[in-house]
Formats: structure tokens, sequence, C-alpha cells
């Protein structure tokens, strides 16, 4: 049976580390079977409106329902995918261990993963071609293999939502673009895909729906509405080069009245290479 | 060396050594692969001052100090706990790093414990039961008795039976805390639990081992293990051994030389096996990477010289 409410929404979401507000006052809907970019720039509450839905990082206000229904982490609604980064990887483990812990939500306190939770998670190493490494160390995964294996781990957890946090940051143009691949099939088979993306240029090819985000949301919605020049502007505070649209470079840069000088200031040129507008 | 065998007093501190030895090794994986040596090292430090207030408190209440562990191991993990508690009240009020709070934590406890323990041994009137606390220091496995033996028991057990049934969390709490957050796991609790178990892991052993090398005991052999294995249980395991080894020959061996004090011979043993682990280990280990080294640049010269492609 269809459940008829948005995928995500936020309501007035305000997140603080310390006394200094990331999130201020979030509004935020993310239909069903989506899929998502949020964009913004560093520092801008990226990561932290997905660790804020998650309940990893604490709220100062607002409330998330999770398909209609106030969100619990227990009810793994919502597979993870954190930075790479995030983690030590010279962790002593293996690659289908590291999947494992994907069943280890469901299983609840005391019970130990079982030869369902092993099927499982060789079926998502399978799903994410990275079967045969499965018996690996996972200090021994290149860059792109660890990102595979952190989405086998999501995957396992059966999930309708996935929220991924930067899963192109250092991983190679194949690599990157199988994932995508992988992903845009999990989003035909309904389930709902959040990504914290950097690289504009990409955003038409990757997402129906974007966000705009600059500690508040700045636009949100098809990327047809949602991902225009003006927003750009708005959210990185100035013109951005190469980002995959026309982004005003017809004429010259616009000083906006921000008192801080505008991102990216260099000259239009038409042969440029792809630039991001930073770094991950 | 047999007839230490049939000694019973050798054979309690032999035993209680190497259960120390065992628990604190497979403790101490944890705390090497969250790295919190320097959490563990201020709780041994100061723990001295939890052990003093309990020596002076048992002298204030029946005239004698107890030396006794059921008396002392309480004192000393309500002192581990609360360096600990202060850490985290100071780093939450301040901007201190973790690291300079832990270090003014260790410096205000164990010297407070240190001037209460050279208080108590000059004070006039001389306060009964004094003789051997200076031994908390460097540890003293021969004072051991057959009721300190089941304190220690009970606890490093409990804190084993804990640690291996709440396995899967404590593993996934160590390697990827968030994502274990999101999932919907109480982390605070799996945090606090894992600190608590920390804390006893280390004050079962300060007696044998003293409050100043116990972190050796902690995270030597967990690193020794590390070099042998990439999986966690064999790694536990393993330094749960290499941690038995240790305190059981390091407490014989110091038996053997008199009033040679237990811990820095435990901490010995443990850096031999920690030295040979570091060289000869597969894969990780110094001679195997330096053979791999070898075999690369000698593939590249034979390429380089036109052998090969």
């Amino acid at each position: 049976m269809p459940n008829p409410n948005p995928a995500i929404a936020i309501r007035g979401l305000t997140v603080a580390y310390d006394s200094v507000p990331v999130l201020w006052n979030v509004d935020l809907t993310i239909e069903q079977g989506v899929m998502m970019g949020v964009v913004g720039p560093n520092g801008a509450g990226k990561s932290t409106l997905l660790k804020a839905v998650l309940g990893v990082v604490p709220k100062l206000a607002g409330e998330v329902e999770v398909l209609g229904k106030r969100f619990h982490s227990d009810r793994q609604q919502i597979g993870y995918v954190p930075q790479r980064t995030s983690v030590d990887w010279d962790f002593p483990t293996t690659v289908l261990d590291l999947v494992k812990m994907g069943t280890y939500g469901r299983l609840g306190w005391f019970r130990r993963p079982g030869a369902k939770e092993k099927h499982d998670a060789l079926a998502a190493l399978e799903r994410f071609e990275m079967r045969e490494f499965a018996d690996r160390q996972i200090g021994e995964l290149s860059g792109g293999q660890q990102q595979r294996a952190f989405l086998a781990r999501a995957y396992v957890q059966e999930a309708p939502i996935y929220f991924l946090d930067e899963p192109f940051a250092a991983v190679d143009a194949t690599t990157e673009k199988a994932i995508i691949r992988l992903l845009k099939d999990l989003r035909d088979e309904g389930k709902t895909i959040v990504i914290v993306h950097h690289d504009l240029t990409t955003i038409i090819d990757y997402f129906d729906a974007i966000t705009l985000v600059n500690k508040k949301i700045i636009s949100s919605g098809p990327v047809s509405t949602a991902f225009t020049s003006d927003l750009l502007n708005k959210t990185y505070g100035g013109p951005i080069k190469n980002c995959g649209i026309d982004c005003g470079f017809a004429q010259p840069p616009v000083q906006l009245r921000h008192s801080s000088p505008p991102r990216v200031t260099t000259p239009p040129t038409t042969t440029a290479p792809s630039v991001e507008a930073e770094d991950a | 060396m047999l007839e230490f065998f049939d000694d019973h007093t050798l054979r309690t501190v032999c035993l209680g050594t190497a259960g120390i030895g065992a628990v604190s090794g497979a403790i101490g994986c944890f705390a090497y692969l969250r790295r919190q040596s320097l959490i563990g090292d201020v709780v041994a430090h100061s723990s001295l001052l939890g052990i003093m207030v309990f020596f002076l408190a048992s002298y204030l209440i029946t005239g004698e100090g107890s030396k006794s562990l059921t008396v002392l191991i309480p004192g000393a993990l309500l002192a581990g706990v609360a360096s600990l508690m202060l850490t985290r009240w100071i780093l939450a009020q301040t901007r201190l790093k973790p690291d300079s709070a832990l270090g003014v934590m260790l410096a205000i406890f164990f010297g407070s414990g240190i001037l209460l323990l050279r208080w108590t041994q000059r004070a006039t009137p001389n306060i009964p039961g004094k003789r051997g606390l200076e031994d908390y220091l460097f540890g003293m496995a021969a004072a051991m008795t057959q009721s300190d033996l089941w304190m220690i028991g009970v606890l490093g057990v409990s804190s084993i039976l804990v640690m291996l049934l709440m396995w899967k969390e404590f593993k996934l709490f160590t390697f990827d805390p968030v994502f274990a957050q999101s999932t919907g796991l109480k982390v605070h609790w799996i945090d606090t639990l894992m600190l608590l178990i920390l804390v006893v892991g280390i004050v079962i052993g300060i007696q044998s081992v003293g409050v100043v090398l116990m972190i050796a005991l902690l995270v030597t052999p967990a690193s020794s293990a590390r070099q042998w294995t990439g999986h966690l249980g064999t790694m536990v395991l393993l330094a749960s051994v290499f941690g038995a080894i240790c305190g059981g020959a390091g407490s014989v061996l110091s038996a053997s030389f008199s009033k040679v004090p237990t811990g820095p011979v435990i901490v010995l043993v443990a850096t031999v096996l920690f030295m040979v682990s570091l060289t000869a280990a597969p894969r990780r280990g110094l001679i195997a990477r330096l053979i791999k080294r070898r075999k690369l640049e000698k593939s590249a010269q034979v390429v380089a010289a036109g052998g090969g492609q």
C-alpha cells in the first residue's frame, strides 16, 4: 500500500554547534522516489541537515517527519552513508563484516548476525560489484571500493530512504558513474535518495530534484525550477562558473549586495576546464 | 623455578596477574582502537587518589588502614570515574582540547594522590597499615590475597561478559559512531558502558602493576595483537593471551628477584612481545614490509633495464 506522505518533511529546523547556528528555520519537503542533490558552499549545513534528520546532531527547534510519522532512528527508515573519511579504515575487519553492520539496527540488542544477515550482505556486495572483495581487509580497499562497501552497508539496511554524504568525494570518474547508475536503479525501484553533492556540472545529469542550502533553504524542487543561475548566485554569494547551466556569465559578473566578495571572480571563458564550485 | 608452582601464594599471584593481563588485554583492544590510551592513563594515575582516600577512610572508621582490594578498588573506581566526568564537564564548558583537559586532570588527581601518600607515610601518630602503600605506584603482585583474587575475578569476568554480550554494539560504535547513532543505537550509553569497563579493566591491575605503568598492560598487548590479525575477534583473543602471558610471567619473574616491583617486570615482558610482533608479524611486520619493498625495487629495476614491461 503506497504511503501518500512525503519521504521527508522538515518544519522550522534550527541546528547550532555550540552557539553558532548552522541551519536556521529550515522548511523542506522531499517527495518519495526522487533523487535529490543537496548543494551549497562549505559550512552551509548540508551534512548537518542530513545528520539533524537522522537525530545524530541535536535540534534546537523544529520537527522532522519521515513518511508521515515523527522520526525515530530505531524504525530503520533511513539508510545512511556517512562521509568516507569519517572512519578509520585501518579498523580490523573485513568488507563482509563491514556490510553486515548495516543489519545490526534491525537485529536489536544482543542478537548476533547469522546466516540471513550474511546472505543479505553478500547480495548487497554483489549489487555494488564488490562480491569478490568480501573477505578483504577494509584497509586494503581503494577509495572507490570503500565507497561501494559503504553503499552496500546502507543497502542492507533495507530502508525506503537513503542519505549519502558526499559519496563522490575523492572517487575516480569511472566509479562515480558506476555508483550513480546503481543509485538511479535504486531510485527506479521507488527508493528516495538524498545526496550531499559538490560538483555543480553534474547536477542536471544526476538529479531529479535539488535543494540549494546556505544556512537556510534557498530553493528546493525539480532541477528545472530550483536550479537557476539567480538561485545559485544567492546560494554561493556570487556568480558561479561552469555550473552546467547558464550562470549569468553572458554579462560581466554582478557584484551582489553581500559584503563578502563573490566566491568566483575570474572572467568567463568558454574553454576553461570544468571547475567545481569548491573543494570537497 | 618449579618450586614456585608448588608455592600456594605464588600460584595465587600468578593466576591473579595472568587473569588481570587477560582482561586488560581484551579491554585494551577497544581502548586502542578508540585511541583512548591517554584516557586510560589518566584513569590509572587518578585511581591513586581514590586508593588513598579509601585507605584513610578505613583508618578513620576502624582504627587501621585497610589494604584489601575489596576496600581500595571501589575507591579507585570512584576516582577514575570522577576524573573522566570532570574531564567531560571541562570539555563541555570550555574550549580546552581533550588532551590538555586530560593532562590537567592527571596532574590534579595523581598529584593529590601522591601528596596524600606522602602525608600518610610521615603522619604522627603512626597510621597503622600504611606499610606497603607505596607499592601501588609500581605494583607488588605478592601482596595479593585470596580475597583480592576474588575481587579481581568477579570484576574481570563481569566486564568480559558485558563485552561479549554487547559485542556487535561495541564493534559498530568503535568503528563508526555516527552511523551507529543513525541506526538507533543509544550511543551515549554504549560510550559510558565502554568507559566504565575500561575503568574496571584498569583498577583491577593497580595492585599488581601499579598506577604508573598500568596503561602499558592495557595497550601493549592490544598493539601487539593488531600486528598479527585483521579480525577484531582474533585481535581481542590474542591480546588476551598476550596479556595473560605478560601478567603471569612478569609476576613469577619479579618474585624470583626479591623486592623488585611487579609492574616494570610485567611491562618489560609486554615490551618484548611487542618488539617481536612489530618486527616478525606477517604483512604488518617490519620484516615482511621490508621484503615486499625489496621485491618491488627489484621488479622496478628489471623494468627500467628493459627486461620486462
